[in-house]
């Protein structure tokens, strides 16, 4: 995410200004700290640390913004561009369908799309975890295949490219309508079919078996 | 040495027998190779050389990078996105470097150390961006703990399955590197900063969110390992290590770390590990709940009548392991196993208990429980309490049928 709103932020010197040893165990630390997770004393050499090692170099905004691609679900980082479903298809049959089938269904590197199979007594979702059963936000979709697809060719796709095979990929999975327009705007309130089903760990330790 | 290995032995002298008549003298000599850039360095001393008495001839002269016995080859077992640890041919705790886990999504980068960065930006004071050699100056930190993939559970109905392939996504390592709290300190980290985003270098560019209290709490960004420069394979140059957490969460080969005040839902974290827990998939699973398995005996061993020593490992992302438990007879007794020194937190730990085997039909298998009270489910109680089978985080009790005959096979519970 390109973060713009963070340079408004006030200066903090509250770090500075605490004895290091509170900053590890105090009401600074989040609240999964204090659930009794078990660690080490790994504050307690911290405390005669200078306020700065004055190692590392302070970077520009321009230097952050060309590795800052990610994208969160609030659509924080979503670059300018759009796209729709039939741009999408043509570019899937081209660059996507050898690894993921025909459709997004069936292909060695597994479905991206979520069918009912032709064996099955009646129309039956495939087990399969696939965009439209599994995925709890749109945008890691483009966040995914702008960062890491075509496999073979990571990092090869426009903007523009990535939000027409969102949009093909959610279209094809029921998701949104043919026409919809996928930009910076419409992404993220895009409701995934999975998104009610996903819960944190609520794991703790103990003697219960989660 | 159990039978098999004697047997193996025996396979291996015949051999050299033969080979020695043909001219075992010409082998004789002092084992010197080229290497493809012209430079004669040292290799393992072949077979051949074991024939004859090593008393009545000088020996390999030092050498700059050493080596295995030609006898020992123990190997990582691959498959197209990982390679596993061969847990049931090693001893103690710690795992060789060249023989730890790997699990990569688009394969192992190479990254020039010369020129390597970690930015850390986002809701920090200061965006920063530290070279390794800024990274190294910086106080140090050494932890010896385990790395688990969270998907680690294979099982095999014909129960020819080895610790390697039901469990081998776990190795353990000294971890050597900066506290990413120190790091923290330096950019000025936001008190409202609750996530941050670790990315990776590697054609994946591998992301995961993780709480920003990890990261004050016990967080390392690594550079060595088991002393010596980590491996490509493991995140070369430096890397995120989250001690007690889920392999994937702790980022190989990282590039970049963003302060946030919320997850950012990558695909690893979301579409990736994340398992079935009822009608809910459950996310953000990063503790690694403890498990123990016996390494010894276990197929494809065979055992003989007699003493064995029944060996395994019990770890826990949770903190230390409190008590490793045996059972001889599937589970209906159980006996305390001899904790091995050091019992460290987060980390493998030796266990051993002796037996007496008179020969009959029976299945052995380890409990651990850690130090949080928490005990190793078996199968079925996981999979009943998720009402789920496989998937993510699955640590359940692992069995050994032992025959008549001595054959060792793997056992669900
Ligand atoms: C050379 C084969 C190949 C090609 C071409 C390819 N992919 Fe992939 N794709 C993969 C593999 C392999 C994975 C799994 C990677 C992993 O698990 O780390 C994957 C995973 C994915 C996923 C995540 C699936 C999930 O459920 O988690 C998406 C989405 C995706 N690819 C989209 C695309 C798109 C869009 C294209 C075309 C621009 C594309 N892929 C081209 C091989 C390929």
């Amino acid at each position: 995410m390109t973060n713009g709103f963070m340079l408004k932020l006030p200066k903090y010197l509250f770090f500075a200004a605490l004895p290091a040893a509170v900053v590890c165990s105090g009401p600074l630390a989040g609240s999964k700290a204090r659930q009794g997770v078990l660690s080490m004393p790994t504050h307690q050499d911290t405390l005669r640390y200078p306020r700065t090692f004055g190692l590392g170099r302070v970077v520009s905004q321009e230097e952050i913004r060309k590795l800052d691609i990610d994208v969160r679900p609030d659509g924080l980082g979503l670059p300018p561009g759009s796209g729709q479903a039939a741009e999408g298809k043509l570019l899937y049959a081209r660059k996507c369908a050898v690894c993921h089938g025909e459709g997004g269904v069936g292909g060695p590197s597994g479905s991206l799309v979520t069918s009912t199979t032709a064996t099955a007594p009646s129309p039956q979702r495939r087990t399969e975890k696939t965009i439209g059963t599994y995925w709890p936000y749109a945008t890691t979709v483009f966040d995914y295949i702008r960062r890491a697809m075509p496999f073979n060719e990571p990092g090869s796709l426009s903007n523009q490219e990535v939000y027409q095979l969102t949009a093909y990929l959610l279209h094809a999975n029921g998701v949104i309508g043919e026409q919809t327009v996928m930009d910076a705007e419409s992404l993220p309130r895009v409701v995934m079919p999975a998104r009610e089903r996903f819960v944190s760990d609520d794991r703790q330790g103990g003697p219960e078996i989660k | 040495m159990n039978p098999q290995e004697e047997k193996k032995d025996g396979v291996i002298a015949q051999k050299i027998t033969r080979r020695a008549l043909l001219g075992g003298a010409a082998t004789a000599a002092v084992v010197i190779v080229q290497t493809a850039s012209g430079k004669a360095v040292q290799a393992a001393i072949p077979e051949a050389k074991y024939l004859e008495d090593p008393t009545k001839r000088p020996g390999v002269p030092p050498g700059e990078l050493g080596t295995r016995s030609s006898f020992e080859k123990p190997l990582k077992k691959i498959s197209d996105t990982s390679s596993r640890t061969p847990l049931q041919d090693l001893y103690g705790i710690i795992t060789p470097s060249d023989l730890h886990y790997e699990r990569h999504h688009n394969g192992v980068p190479a990254i020039d150390p010369g020129t390597y960065e970690l930015l850390i930006h986002g809701m920090v004071d200061k965006p920063m961006a530290f070279s390794l050699s800024d990274l190294k100056r910086f106080p140090s930190v050494s932890r010896i703990c385990f790395l688990e993939c969270s998907g680690n559970y294979r099982s095999q109905a014909n129960g020819q399955i080895a610790p390697q392939e039901i469990c081998g996504l776990t190795s353990q390592s000294e971890w050597i590197g900066v506290k990413l709290s120190t790091l923290f300190r330096e950019v000025g980290v936001s008190p409202k900063a609750t996530w941050f985003l670790a990315e990776g270098s590697d054609a994946a560019v591998m992301t995961r969110s993780v709480p920003v209290s990890k990261g004050w709490e016990d967080a390392v960004i690594a550079y060595a390992q088991n002393g010596e420069a980590i491996r490509p394979e493991q995140g070369y140059p430096a890397r995120l290590f989250l001690p007690g957490w889920e392999g994937n969460a702790s980022v190989k080969w990282l590039r970049r770390i963003e302060l946030s005040d919320a997850p950012f839902m990558t695909r690893e974290e979301t579409s990736k590990y994340t398992e079935p827990v009822r009608d809910k998939y459950r996310q953000f699973s990063f503790v690694m709940d403890a498990r123990s398995i016996i390494t010894y005996p276990a197929y494809p061993a065979q055992v003989q009548k007699g003493w064995i020593e029944i060996r395994g490992i019990a770890w826990s992302g949770r903190g230390k392991v409190l008590q490793v438990e045996v059972s001889t007879d599937a589970g209906k007794t159980w006996q305390q196993a001899h904790l091995q020194p050091p019992i460290l937190d987060k980390a493998h730990t030796y266990f051993r208990y002796l037996w007496e085997w008179k020969g009959e039909e029976t299945e052995i298998m380890s409990r651990v429980t850690d130090e949080t009270g928490y005990l190793q489910p078996t199968y079925r109680q996981l999979t009943e309490a998720r009402g789920a089978s496989g998937g993510y985080h699955f640590n359940p009790i692992t069995a050994w049928w032992i025959g008549r005959d001595g054959k060792v096979l793997f056992r669900s519970t």
